[in-house]
């Protein structure tokens, strides 16, 4: 297939998808495209393909390295996997959408410079806003506004520090910006920083994530939970590894949105706030930017794609038969949907970094990262997270979908075609977390994709107690003890009726977890960081429709500046101009 | 004397020889034909002279081998050839594309006048590109706004507010020429000349109240025309009562042609000696072109009728070309002459899809679009894809024009106007996303007044609407003819100035 990009392949063949005709043969031509991309990507040596000139430049389409790899990889299995879950559903708009978008993602991925990235990054996030009015409702349709206003106000962004960083190096290509000699506050690559932050959901710039996600179809959400976040870490993994900055602003994403993740009530929407502190995660490997952080962050996001993509999965099976996600209506499913139950337990055994599973071999790297390079709070910061994330995906998700309470509803098992792409991920999970027992750290299969693969053998070589090695008897125990005590806290929590259903007591074991002195402390932290933000919102949403209001009337259909004028009116602004124009005229 | 030397006259003297057979030929098909042919005919004969022009530099030609400045004089370089490319180039799509637009609104008995009047409105838009000599300017002017309100009232046969339209627009119309004749007149006064060459020697050194006066009255009059804002009243109206087919046309051309008669007289005939150049620039273009983008485009917003959304649309565009005029270097002169070309693309396509809408759902108001994947898929991804372009997406031209726009806004200083430009485009954003999702996503109306046949759009309207919706990506991807000639005319006309290169 020559120099062709296997984003292009996906890309391009997303668009013809609504020309073959619908069954059986579409969902096959769209399965194979992932197929083909990803042989087309395997056939590549590292290097650069497919140049071209735009602007007197020459551009990169396809830059195959390691981090490209890693990620291009991951996001072919996840759109197989995407295209296998969504077998029953038959709109043309949201299936090409759901290959337009990941292809263009991939573009991003790939992209060898920086014009190559903002096509992709705009062509991703117009294609992506599709997949959310899919709804077809109006509460979709201004969600997607919303969405689309943030995602391409960062287009915009990255296009004016691209444009400023032209003018100041004279270069497209996209490497290191600190490597290249700019400083993080310089505007042009301050710019592209914010760019990539919107994207990847920093603090304060996260909030489309929670506003648009969930308003999707059912498997709409899961294709969107998966690209744009990771098309953002993968570039600034690339852009900015080893910014410090990035190091806080990641810890401070790990932690926040589990008190958000603890009050919501939304299952799909707590998942959104898990989505925010995984990336977190990463965010800090990318800050980090050492060759081990940087293995750490690529590992991660594997595996994350992974496990949280099963979790919205199995969301997505819950509201497919039940109509609801919503933690208060659900409970009990487990005795009719046993298969999905089974699926999400090894989704939160993954996340929550259980031994065995997947979490357990990658979220290692990340911590031992920031332990080596002597980040004590931040690495206490991550133990929290990686708690809370326990708390609010490992425990919440499973058991107040599929046990507390009996809700009395009694759906049917999930389609098999959505069953399968569960299955697969589920083994994937935990293939990924069990390989290294068999092959050791040098010969496990995800070590050998990492941007540094060098280092692993460097590094377990030095040392028997590298990050790298993840069966280790302090690692397992250290993790062991974390999840046990976790787990008899709720055990016990729940034989004393401490632990009741109900969504506002929650919070008491999130006490627990995070060893903080006295219950109120998280349910304060929680009410009143909730408090803040509705606070701040009226405010600025009252602002806004006080604004909007006062344009309408001036711009509306009846407004000033759309009535038709009569005639005399336009002829005193023309005199009104030229007096003006004399006026300037004659004093210059 | 063969046809190469003659090269210059051709795409004046043949149109202007076919028009008035037109109106001999049976009401039909035949104007129809005959028109296009000769649309081609003329576009042939510009890429003759845009290539001719390219290689070998400007050309002068002495109309009737009267010699300047006492004879006429037709003066074409990098900067118009490429303005008459467009224009040619639009008319050879425009044409052939509206016989069942103009078969459905209006009456067969008047086609030979439609026509004729169509191909004297693209003549009158040519003389006005290529003369080099002012008053030819406003003759060639007036030919085309003539026949241009004759076009807008013949929209009266489906909507009799297509007559106060062209009535309106012949007012202001009429106050714009007469303001652009006062000031050459002013000018001449001063100089004792008419051709643009001649003028420019005589006016160096001369700095009075006249040619000041001159070039007030030449800069309202031509902003009348061009619809800077707040002259831009008369457009909305004219560009929504008017046939479809005409709309195409004038939205892609005239305004543009305006727009290169004010960069012309700028920098051609005045200079940068001038102190009154400079403060138009700060005072009067770039605050009125930053106040058009905005009020336009919000105005746009929250229109009920795509047509009048998209005519709002082309104010705020118009901003986008002063803008760049006014940062008076060669950065921004580029950008103004790129966004001149790449806009008459995309709102082209875009009325095309609107004209097309028309002709099957007999409305161009919003609720005929409901569903309109549905019953004309074709249509609908060339009004989305020209619609991306006019915000500005990667692969579509609108993207070359933001990128040159912005790299001028941040050259000669204006951060605060790169941000603006970014700010409007994220309006555009919003009422073409509106229109996008009211097509892809909402169902189509079974009955009532939207109700309308799973029925695609003729191919004979089809095929132009998509040459201009695939020149819209063809020149998104190849910028060596926008942005290298741009660049190049930009060079010329900035060295004439006198202005730093």
């Amino acid at each position: 297939m020559g120099e062709v990009s296997p984003a292009l392949i996906v890309l391009l063949g997303g668009l013809l998808v609504p020309l073959i005709p619908n069954g059986w043969a579409r969902n096959i031509f769209m399965l194979a495209l992932p197929v083909l991309g990803a042989v087309q990507l395997f056939s590549f040596e590292f290097g650069d393909y497919g140049a071209y000139a735009l602007f007197g430049e020459t551009l990169t389409l396809t830059r195959v390295d390691g981090l490209s790899r890693i990620f291009s990889t991951i996001f072919l299995i996840a759109i197989a996997l995407n295209v296998i879950y969504a077998w029953h559903v038959r709109d043309p708009v949201q299936q090409a959408a759901s290959l337009v978008y990941p292809g263009a993602a991939l573009g991003g991925v790939l992209a060898g410079d920086l014009v190559t990235l903002f096509i992709f990054w705009e062509i991703a996030a117009i294609s992506s806003v599709f997949l959310i009015w899919a709804s077809r409702n109006r509460r979709s349709f201004y969600a997607g506004m919303r969405y689309l206003a943030w995602q391409i106000a960062s287009g915009v962004l990255l296009l004016m520090g691209i444009v400023l960083y032209f003018r100041a190096s004279g270069s497209l290509a996209f490497g290191n910006f600190l490597e290249a000699g700019f400083d993080i506050t310089d505007p042009a690559v301050l710019f592209i920083l914010i760019a990539f932050g919107i994207k990847s959901a920093f603090p304060l710039l996260h909030n489309w994530v929670q506003d648009a996600y969930p308003e999707s179809t059912v498997t709409g959400t899961i294709v969107l939970s998966i690209f744009t976040t990771k098309l953002a870490v993968a570039s600034l993994a690339r852009g900015f590894a080893g910014a410090e900055a990035l190091v806080y602003i990641g810890a401070v994403m790990t932690a926040f949105p589990i008190f958000f993740a603890v009050i919501e009530n939304d299952l799909r929407r707590v998942l959104t706030y898990s989505l925010n502190n995984q990336v977190g995660f990463m965010i800090v490997g990318v800050g980090i930017g050492t060759p081990l952080a940087l293995n750490g962050t690529a590992a991660y996001a594997f595996c994350n794609i992974l496990f949280e993509g099963l979790l919205f999965m199995a969301m997505g099976a819950v509201l497919y038969r039940t109509g609801t996600v919503k933690g208060s209506e659900l409970g009990g499913l487990y005795k009719t949907m046993p298969w999905t139950t089974v699926f999400c337990i090894i989704g939160a055994a993954s996340i929550s970094a259980f031994p065995l599973f997947s979490g357990f071999i990658s979220k290692g790297l990340l911590i031992g990262a920031a332990a080596k390079e002597g980040y004590f709070w931040v690495w206490m910061t991550l133990l929290f997270a990686a708690a809370g994330v326990f708390h609010h995906s490992g425990i919440k998700i499973p058991f107040f979908a599929f046990f507390a309470h009996d809700s009395g509803k009694r759906p049917k098992e999930a389609p098999p075609h959505m069953l399968i792409a569960m299955a697969i991920t589920a083994f994937l999970c935990i293939f990924i977390g069990s390989a290294q027992i068999f092959s050791g750290p040098l010969g496990d299969p995800l070590f050998a994709l990492l941007p540094f693969a060098e280092d692993v053998a460097y590094q377990v070589g030095k040392d028997s107690h590298s990050p790298y090695i993840a069966y280790t008897a302090p690692h397992i125990i250290t993790q062991l003890q974390i999840l046990l005590y976790s787990g008899l806290a709720f055990a016990v929590l729940q034989k004393t009726g401490l632990y009741p259903p109900e969504l506002k007591s929650t919070n008491l074991d999130t006490d627990w977890f995070y060893r903080v002195p006295g219950r109120g402390l998280a349910g304060w932290a929680a009410g009143a960081s909730r408090a803040t933000w509705i606070a701040l919102w009226g405010i600025f949403s009252g602002r806004v429709q006080a604004l909007m209001a006062r344009i309408y009337n001036v711009h509306g259909p009846e407004g000033e500046m759309a009535r038709s004028w009569p005639i005399g009116f336009m002829a005193l602004w023309t005199a009104i101009l030229l007096a003006l124009v004399l006026f300037i005229s004659f004093l210059a | 004397m063969n046809l190469i030397a003659q090269l210059p006259v051709l795409p004046i003297v043949v149109p202007i020889i076919a028009a008035p057979i037109t109106l001999l030929l049976p009401p039909g098909r035949a104007p129809h034909l005959w028109a296009s042919l000769f649309s081609w005919l003329t576009f042939a004969a510009c890429i003759a002279l845009f290539m001719q022009v390219s290689a070998n530099g400007p050309i002068s030609y002495e109309l009737g081998d009267w010699a300047p400045p006492i004879g006429i004089e037709y003066y074409v370089d990098l900067a118009n050839a490429l303005v008459l490319l467009l224009v040619s180039g639009i008319a050879a799509v425009v044409f052939p594309f509206a016989y069942r637009s103009v078969q459905l609104e209006i009456d067969e008995r008047q086609t030979p006048l439609f026509y004729g009047a169509l191909l004297i409105c693209m003549t009158g838009l040519l003389g006005v590109t290529i003369t080099g000599d002012a008053f030819n300017v406003f003759v060639f002017l007036e030919i085309s706004s003539l026949s241009g309100y004759a076009l807008i009232a013949m929209g009266a046969r489906r909507d009799r507010r297509a007559l106060t339209a062209a009535f309106n627009y012949l007012v202001m119309g009429t106050i714009g020429a007469t303001f652009f004749v006062i000031g050459i007149g002013l000018l001449y006064q001063a100089t004792g000349t008419l051709n643009m060459a001649d003028l420019a020697q005589r006016l160096i050194g001369q700095d009075n109240r006249m040619i000041s006066a001159g070039f007030a009255f030449i800069l309202v009059g031509m902003g009348l025309k061009l619809a800077m804002f707040p002259l831009h009243l008369w457009l909305p109206n004219a560009y929504t009562y008017a046939p479809s087919a005409v709309t195409a046309f004038m939205a892609a051309t005239a305004t543009k042609v305006a727009v290169y008669v004010i960069i012309r007289f700028i920098f051609s005939v005045f200079n940068f000696d001038f102190a009154f150049i400079g403060a138009a620039f700060t005072y009067v273009l770039l605050p009125l072109g930053l106040a058009g983008m905005f009020v336009a485009s919000l105005v746009a917003l929250f229109q009920e009728d795509v047509k009048r959304m998209l005519a709002y649309s082309s104010v705020a565009q118009i901003g986008y070309m002063l803008l760049g005029l006014s940062f008076a270097t060669v950065e921004g002169l580029t950008a103004t002459l790129v966004h001149v070309f790449n806009h008459a693309l995309m709102k082209g396509a875009l009325f095309m899809a609107v004209a097309c809408v028309v002709l099957r759902a007999g409305s161009h108001s919003i609720h005929a679009f409901a569903g309109l994947s549905k019953r004309m898929p074709v249509t609908t991804w060339a009004f989305i894809i020209s619609g991306l372009s006019l915000i500005g997406v990667p692969l579509t031209v609108g993207f070359i024009s933001k990128w040159y726009l912005l790299q001028a806004a941040f050259e000669a200083g204006h951060w605060y106007a790169g941000f603006l430009i970014v700010a409007s485009s994220l309006i555009a954003l919003a009422y073409v996303g509106r229109v996008a999702e009211v097509m892809l996503l909402r169902e189509p109306a079974e009955e009532g007044k939207y109700a309308m046949p799973k029925e695609e759009a003729p191919l004979s309207m089809l095929i132009p609407m998509w040459v201009l919706v695939a020149a819209n990506i063809y020149f998104g991807v190849r910028t060596d003819l926008t942005g290298g000639i741009a660049t190049r005319a930009a060079e010329a006309l900035m060295a004439m100035a006198g202005g730093a290169p």
